[in-house]
């Protein structure tokens, strides 16, 4: 059945072409998806990697029938699949447990609708529940249990519906680092020895070290609008060590990958809203972050660092970490090759500066960056150089999905903020350029 | 602890819109027409009826008192009833909320004492009294309970975490299944808290139901409402103590032995995954909790009837075509257009009928009405402010002591769920016989019927302030006024707008009954919206009594958007801790 602990591909179970998924009407629509075409066959393990907001969760909902494609087809042995897919089933990252139900009732409520006769019911679920090891916490509820075993419960219902595909939505990552790894290998163990009739497994994943431990298939995703960019197989024997070179150079790979190269710096800023071109959106990353970051970076002799390994120190998920990578890129500070970040002399003298120094280099950079030299240049239109945020949300909801724009905005002004360039009224709800001069004696720090 | 609680889950529908849109226009010419199709209904009623016999012997007191909680329970059950369906729709279906939640808003910001007449007349008009008199009171009780109650199942079926959801999608429950195993248990700790609030006001409109006249028309029903009232026309002060002394009595018992026993069970649907340190106890359910015979009971009769249920309604969903937002087919539209139409020409022509009601009524009427609205706005204002004199200072003193607060909460409890209905016609009494003007009367019976709002959520305001907040304050040495102004006041803000939200409306609803008494060959009243509601009735006077409670509607949304929202949404944006 096995080789090297790889399993032998079968049948074609979901297949998807020229998928694409958006939401809204008419003119007012945003793209979540576009042109996805994948296939998921028998024994395969696949993990969908990519940044927040690249589609990856609404894709897995997608093939389980939770929602609908807007374009293309999705089909499942074949056949196109309309609503709920009954061949798979979902682990959800919140465990999604009705915390009103034992342990054993959470189980069987699964197999209720299914109308598996009663004594079936209670038969099956003791059994997968002792199989996943909680055997006496049958008559627990999920709230006296830690989070590792709520999601045991959620596998083994999982398991109980004994789906075809079975699909997690980042299963681990709301776990403590070490029941997340018990956790892992078990499934692991459960899905190599065939001892659950599953067939395919489908893994959304915020770490890229758990997708290479586990899967036999990376696909890697970008945003706007959500693609795919890579498919990467994986044929590291099994067991996987973490520390191994082969490993780690799989982990380097794709972590080049996700966060791409830096591009020259006209195309990195890209354009202001109204501008022509794709509006450069800016990373959610708060100054801080942006600070420590090239702190940690300076700390190496070569001022360059793996950024799995930058990963690896501070965060579990590289989700955390792209958006600083972004935006220290955005802002000429470093720059990206190859899955390492090195500072450049700017991002070193940020590193190296006292308050007041670091003040001045990041407005002197900010003011390049598109949308915040958009923002000046509106309010400086003004007379009282002051405009709502509600103008501005209006402006920028033309580009991007409103809950976006609200992101947006709020790290403009936290940027424009620390630089000093303009700041945000309360009271009134208006940013304004500050006319007083800002910049005092810097505070002595305690 | 427990105001606390009350605070999160019986804040009340205050969504995003604050200016009067057309489905509110909308909405309120429908109760327009409603009001006037009840008139029309009410002013077809025979003249003379018998009149009701109260007996004023305590022997018959437990049976009025049986009759009184039927009433109560009737309506609770319609009201139940209703919130789940109602509540359920309107958070399923995206074009039904559009709808049914502005009419939610509006009905639960309406006064709803002043509809009374209309329903009565309306229901004595097609059915007989007997009937139509023990329904009206059972409508009416139920208009009081059910706003709050289905505002809180929708919040419920709307806030259900997006996981629970997919869960029940992917393991295929049917709408049962969905139902039994996740929306009701999700909803079922709103949903009862609710309740519990809901029953207490019941009993304030209870009273009110059971001793209505309309001019000669006699409706009153037997029960403990009627029996306080025909005490006080007696002058018999022994009845009068054996009545309320019997509907303390009710209170408590229903407190113990339905409500909180309810409230322990219901603990086990809290969605939060931690324990609770402080969960609300009962010796009743560990009683229960420990009897054979009540497993047994439970284990025939309840979990009989799910189990059957289970087996008629389960299954599992078919396959439905995925969620996906597609365009109407444009037969839908047509069909919706003209539903729409005939709607409107339905409105607009009893809108003509209702706009000459309206201006059959006199000018000087109409001067009365102005007058009456800006001295019952003034009531309600002293009514707040005395509220808050008291209620503020109180508040913090049993919020920040938990020892005085486990002695105290209880008596609050009991104190606040007494209807202040039953009070009315003693209270009137001494201030009519020690002649105090009746204007400190109305002030008073406004106040007794809604100052608990405010209290509680000081309370629960109070208990929310954080401990380090308290810690730094006290490092900081803010004492007296200068701790109250930077630490407690905006603490509270927020938990005092949710709380004098809910008393100014009970307090323009009260004024119905406030301003307005009747006893023995007397007629006590001051110049008020609420006096003219209760006159126009008593004289059948249909033009009148539309005038006045359409203003009074209106006045109250208006009130509502205009103000207290807007104060709402200040509190929530600034005042809140996170």
């Amino acid at each position: 059945m096995t080789t090297h602990g790889h399993k032998v591909l079968g049948e074609v179970l979901v297949e998807l072409r020229n998928v694409g998924k958006r939401y809204g009407r008419g003119d007012k629509y945003t793209e979540a998806l576009r042109g996805i075409n994948l296939t998921i066959r028998e024994g395969e393990f696949v993990a969908l990697l990519g940044p927040s907001g690249c589609g990856k969760s609404t894709l897995l909902r997608i093939i389980a029938g939770l929602i609908g494609a807007s374009e293309g087809e999705v089909l499942y042995r074949g056949k196109p699949l309309r609503g709920v897919n009954p061949n798979t089933t979902i682990v959800f990252q919140s465990f999604a447990l009705y915390p009103w139900l034992t342990v054993q009732e959470n189980v069987e409520a699964a197999l209720e609708p299914l109308g598996v006769p009663r004594l079936e019911r209670t038969k099956r679920a003791l059994r997968l529940i002792d199989h996943v090891g909680l055997d006496g916490f049958e008559t627990a509820y999920p709230r006296e249990l830690s989070g590792g075993m709520r999601q045991k419960v959620g596998f083994a219902r999982a398991m109980a519906v004994e789906p075809e595909l079975l699909c997690l939505d980042e299963p681990f990552s709301a776990l403590d680092v070490l029941s997340a790894e018990s956790l892992r290998g078990e499934l692991m163990e459960l899905w190599l020895s065939g001892g659950i009739p599953t067939k395919a497994i489908l893994m959304v994943s915020h770490n890229i070290e758990e997708a290479v431990f586990m899967a036999d298939r990376l696909v890697i995703m970008d945003k706007n609008p959500g693609h795919i960019v890579a498919d990467i197989p994986n044929n590291l024997p099994h067991p996987r060590r973490r520390k191994e070179k082969a490993f780690l150079a799989m982990v380097d790979q794709v972590y080049g990958q996700i966060v791409g190269k830096t591009r020259p710096e006209a195309e990195e800023l890209g354009s202001a809203p109204g501008e022509p071109g794709a509006t450069r959106a800016l990373p959610a990353a708060p100054i801080n972050a942006i600070s420590g970051l090239l702190e940690r970076v300076n700390e190496e002799l070569t001022n360059k660092i793996d950024i799995y390994r930058l990963a690896d120190e501070f965060v579990n998920d590289y989700d955390e970490i792209l958006p600083i990578i972004e935006a220290v890129e955005l802002l000429g500070f470093a720059s990206v090759e190859a899955g390492d970040l090195s500072l450049t002399p700017l991002g070193q003298a940020f590193a190296e500066g006292s308050i007041q120094a670091r003040k001045e280099i990041f407005a002197a950079r900010v003011k390049r960056v598109p949308m915040i030299r958009w923002i000046l240049s509106m309010l400086k239109a003004q007379s009282d150089q002051r405009l709502s945020w509600d103008v501005f949300i209006a402006a920028l909801s033309r580009e991007f999905p409103p809950e976006v724009a609200e992101r947006q905005l709020d790290t403009a002004v936290d940027w424009g903020r620390y630089a000093e360039l303009f700041s945000y009224d309360n009271s009134d709800n208006t940013i304004f350029i500050e006319t007083e001069q800002p910049i005092s004696q810097p505070a002595p720090m305690p | 602890m427990e105001a606390l609680r009350r605070k999160t889950i019986f804040a009340t529908g205050q969504g995003d819109a604050a200016y009067l849109g057309w489905a509110d226009i909308l909405i309120l010419l429908g109760l327009a027409v409603a009001v006037y199709l009840g008139v029309q209904l009410a002013s077809s009623t025979p003249p003379s009826l018998a009149r009701a016999e109260i007996d004023l012997n305590p022997q018959v007191l437990p049976y009025y008192a049986l009759q009184s909680v039927r009433r109560m329970a009737a309506a609770y059950i319609l009201s139940l009833l209703f919130s789940i369906v109602y509540g359920y729709f309107a958070a399923r279906s995206r074009s039904a909320e559009r709808v049914l939640l502005p009419v939610l808003d509006v009905l639960q910001s309406v006064p709803i004492l002043s509809f009374l007449p209309v329903v009565v007349l309306a229901l004595t008009a097609v059915l007989p009294q007997a009937v139509a008199v023990e329904l009206a009171a059972i409508v009416l009780i139920f208009t009081s309970q059910v706003w709050n109650m289905t505002y809180s199942f929708y919040q419920s079926l709307r806030t259900l975490p997006r996981e629970l959801r997919e869960a029940a999608s992917v393991f295929r429950f049917n709408w049962w299944w969905r139902f039994r195993r996740v929306d009701l248990p999700f909803a079922s700790i709103g949903l009862l808290w609710n309740s519990v609030m809901s029953w207490a006001g019941g009993w304030f409109f209870l009273m009110a139901a059971e001793i209505f006249t309309v001019g000669d028309k006699d409706f009153r029903l037997p029960g403990v409402g009627s029996y306080l009232q025909e005490a006080a026309n007696a002058n018999d002060t022994t009845a009068i103590l054996y009545g309320v002394l019997t509907l303390v009595l009710i209170v408590v018992l229903l407190d113990q032995l339905v409500w909180r026993p309810l409230l322990v069970w219901v603990e086990k649907f809290k969605i939060e995954t931690v324990e609770n340190d402080n969960p609300p106890t009962s010796w009743f359910y560990n009683l229960l909790s420990g009897s054979r015979l009540a497993g047994a009971l439970h284990q025939v009769l309840i979990v009989g009837t799910i189990k059957a249920l289970d087996r008629r309604l389960g299954g599992a969903r078919r396959f439905e075509p995925a969620e996906q937002e597609r365009p109407l087919h444009w037969t839908q539209r047509a069909a919706r257009i003209l539903a729409l139409t005939i709607f409107v020409v339905i409105v607009i022509a009893l809108g003509i009928q209702l706009i000459q009601l309206l201006l059959s009524v006199s000018l000087d009427d109409y001067g009365r009405v102005a007058a009456g609205t800006v001295a019952t706005a003034l009531r309600v204002l002293s009514a707040m402010l005395i509220a808050m004199a008291w209620t503020i200072p109180l508040g913090v003193l049993i919020g920040s002591n938990p020892r005085l607060a486990n002695f105290l909460q209880p008596l609050v409890q009991i104190a606040a769920s007494t209807p202040a209905t039953a009070f009315f016609p003693l209270i009137v009494l001494v201030i009519v016989s020690n002649g105090i003007s009746f204007n400190v009367a109305a002030v008073l019976l406004m106040l007794l019927g809604t100052q608990w709002y405010v209290l509680f959520n000081v309370i629960a305001g109070t208990t929310a302030i954080p401990k380090d907040l308290r810690d730094m304050t006290d490092l900081l040495r803010f004492k007296g006024w200068n701790r109250w102004r930077k630490l407690i006041l905006p603490s509270l803000f927020p938990y005092l707008i949710t709380g004098l939200i809910t008393a100014s409306g009970g307090a323009w609803n009260a004024s119905i009954v406030a301003e307005y008494a009747e006893f023995g060959q007397q007629t006590y009243n001051v110049i008020g919206l609420g006096a003219l509601i209760s006159e126009a009735t008593a004289k059948g006077d249909f033009g009148l009594l539309t005038a006045a409670t359409l203003t009074m509607s209106v006045v109250v949304v208006i009130i509502n958007r205009y103000f207290w929202r807007r104060l709402y949404r200040l509190a929530a944006e600034r005042y809140t801790m996170e």
